[in-house]
């Protein structure tokens, strides 16, 4: 299989911290990478130097084969339209509709009329498990599960290669963290598209990855399979997964 | 010897100190700079959005009518009392109606207009867009393959740099009806007598004059506005420091401009 992302020797720095210390990444065609890390180990900045809301300061990044790093707007753009984000937030235009959210870059993408417009936005609201009749609302009308599953129908709606997923279940209950999980699952098997997420919920994890990364402190201290995953004495890596507080993290209280 | 020292690394300090807040600002003016024609040659791209651009003309245009004519029509009034109040120790009542169509259309008109709209609009704008990066939405639009800064910028540029002169316009017209309304029906003035005053020494420069002005301080409101929103700090408290930023930078450099377009248009 041929990597759709390779990242390599990524740095980055803020000011006197250095968020990034050179991160090498390769994500299969087709599989789910999870990237696992505690607080301000440096995921966000990680994902967001990969899709180029962040510039590096040095390293390169391909996406489907094309180095990206000094792409001019519009070729990122381009780019940009293979891809989904589900932020964590939710990140929806909060002055547009439901519709016109679910339907932003598409509308524009395939030149939608009004029928064709709402006929793609009920589609993907099915697929996300929501009524067709939220359509008119707007985000603040929604709850915070409702508006993941909005914005992760909005990050489908051109049925994209690549998905980023940034810390998916964060702020939800067990219960509709899981019907992301499944959701999240479910859409990378209809689309067949290429997945990374960045979380700390190890259930998640657990429910939605092939590989799985771990960060800490801007560097790639772990990769390897769930099962390895599971079975591997890193103590960095077992820290983590046992929660605890002793060990070779740094636990700031 | 040692005190010396102490005064020649102290002096050092601040020097150094002083050319890292230059460097600084040259940044940001650097920054604003390529900010503002970023957004100046979104307007003449394809990217160009109508739709947002009509609600900008509504929300900054429309809506800043009520505030600009309740300014200008009090400005007028109050001007036309200090002036006859003045004018009247050395006999020149008569001018009062020249320098209340003069002050209103080359300085009070746009001046006032520009601050009130900068109080209005221009928080409005800051916090909007704050609000949009701080919720990761201007984010969210570049992943949707769309340029946030023609997308959000360039119709509230173009939209507050199209409004304000006609505000200000209507303001001059209101500006002057305040001076007219004190003067007939409070002073004593012949209506007639001050209409003719009003427009005898009235030029085309003196209206054309304000209106520049405003065009100018329309772009300084929005770009100011825009650029303190879009680049605003996480939180809340990032926010309500753009808002604020937005409002008293659009203020100062609206009254620092207007010093030198006067110059450029009446200097002798």
């Amino acid at each position: 299989m041929s990597a759709k992302i390779k990242v390599v020797d990524l740095k980055k720095r803020f000011g006197r911290h250095e968020v990034l210390r050179g991160i090498d990444l390769e994500v299969e065609t087709g599989s789910s990478v999870v990237i696992l890390g505690c607080s301000g180990s440096g995921k966000s900045v990680l994902i967001k130097t990969i899709i180029g809301l962040i510039s590096p300061d040095s390293g390169k990044v391909w996406i489907d084969g094309m180095e990206t790093t000094n792409l001019s707007t519009k070729k990122r753009f381009a780019i940009m339209a293979k891809c989904g984000f589900l932020f964590q937030a939710s990140a929806l235009f909060d002055s547009l509709s439901i519709i016109d959210n679910i339907t932003f870059f598409a509308e524009k993408l395939y030149k939608l009329g009004t029928s064709e417009k709402r006929d793609l936005a009920e589609q993907k609201l099915r697929a996300v498990g929501l009524p067709a009749r939220i359509l008119d609302l707007y985000p603040s009308e929604l709850s915070g599960g409702m508006q993941k599953r909005v914005s992760l129908a909005r990050a489908i709606c051109t049925n994209p290669e690549i998905i980023f997923f940034d810390e998916p279940t964060t702020g939800l209950d067990p219960i509709m963290a899981n019907i992301i999980n499944e959701l999240i699952i479910k859409v990378r098997q209809e689309l067949g598209a290429t997945t990374i997420t960045i979380t700390h919920d190890l259930s998640s994890a657990d429910q939605i990855a092939n590989a799985v990364h771990l960060i800490y402190e801007g560097k790639i201290l772990w990769h390897g399979t769930k099962d390895e995953m599971k079975r591997s004495d890193n103590p960095y890596l077992r820290q983590f997964l046992a929660g605890s507080t002793t060990g070779p993290i740094a636990v700031d209280i | 010897m040692h005190k010396q020292i102490d005064m020649a690394a102290n002096f050092l300090c601040y020097v150094q100190e002083l050319g890292r807040q230059a460097i600084v600002l040259m940044q940001k003016i650097g920054a604003l700079c390529v900010f503002t024609m970023s957004a100046i040659y979104g307007i003449f791209s394809a990217a160009f959005d109508f739709k947002i651009f009509r609600q900008q003309l509504l929300h900054i245009g429309f809506f800043s009518l009520p505030v600009v004519a309740m300014t200008a029509i009090f400005s007028g009034a109050v001007l036309a009392l200090q002036s006859y109040t003045g004018f009247a120790r050395f006999s020149a009542e008569s001018s009062i109606a020249t320098v209340v169509v003069l002050s209103i259309t080359r300085e009070l008109g746009p001046v006032l207009a520009g601050l009130m709209v900068a109080g209005r609009v221009g928080a409005s704008i800051a916090a909007e867009l704050g609000t949009m990066r701080v919720t990761e939405q201007i984010d969210a639009l570049y992943t949707l393959s769309t340029d946030p800064i023609k997308y959000l910028v360039s119709p509230r540029v173009l939209a507050s740099t199209t409004a304000l002169p006609c505000l200000v316009f209507i303001g001059d017209i209101i500006g002057v009806m305040g001076g007219y309304l004190v003067s007939v029906n409070k002073l004593g003035f012949n209506s007639a007598n001050y209409i003719v005053n009003t427009m005898q020494y009235l030029q085309a420069i003196d209206v054309v004059s304000g209106l520049v002005k405003a065009t100018v301080f329309g772009l300084i409101i929005s770009v100011i506005s825009c650029y303190s929103g879009y680049n605003s700090d996480k939180g809340a408290k990032g926010v309500g420091m753009a808002t604020t930023g937005a409002v008293v930078h659009s203020s100062i450099l609206i009254l620092l401009s207007n010093y030198f377009i006067t110059e450029l248009f009446f200097n002798k």
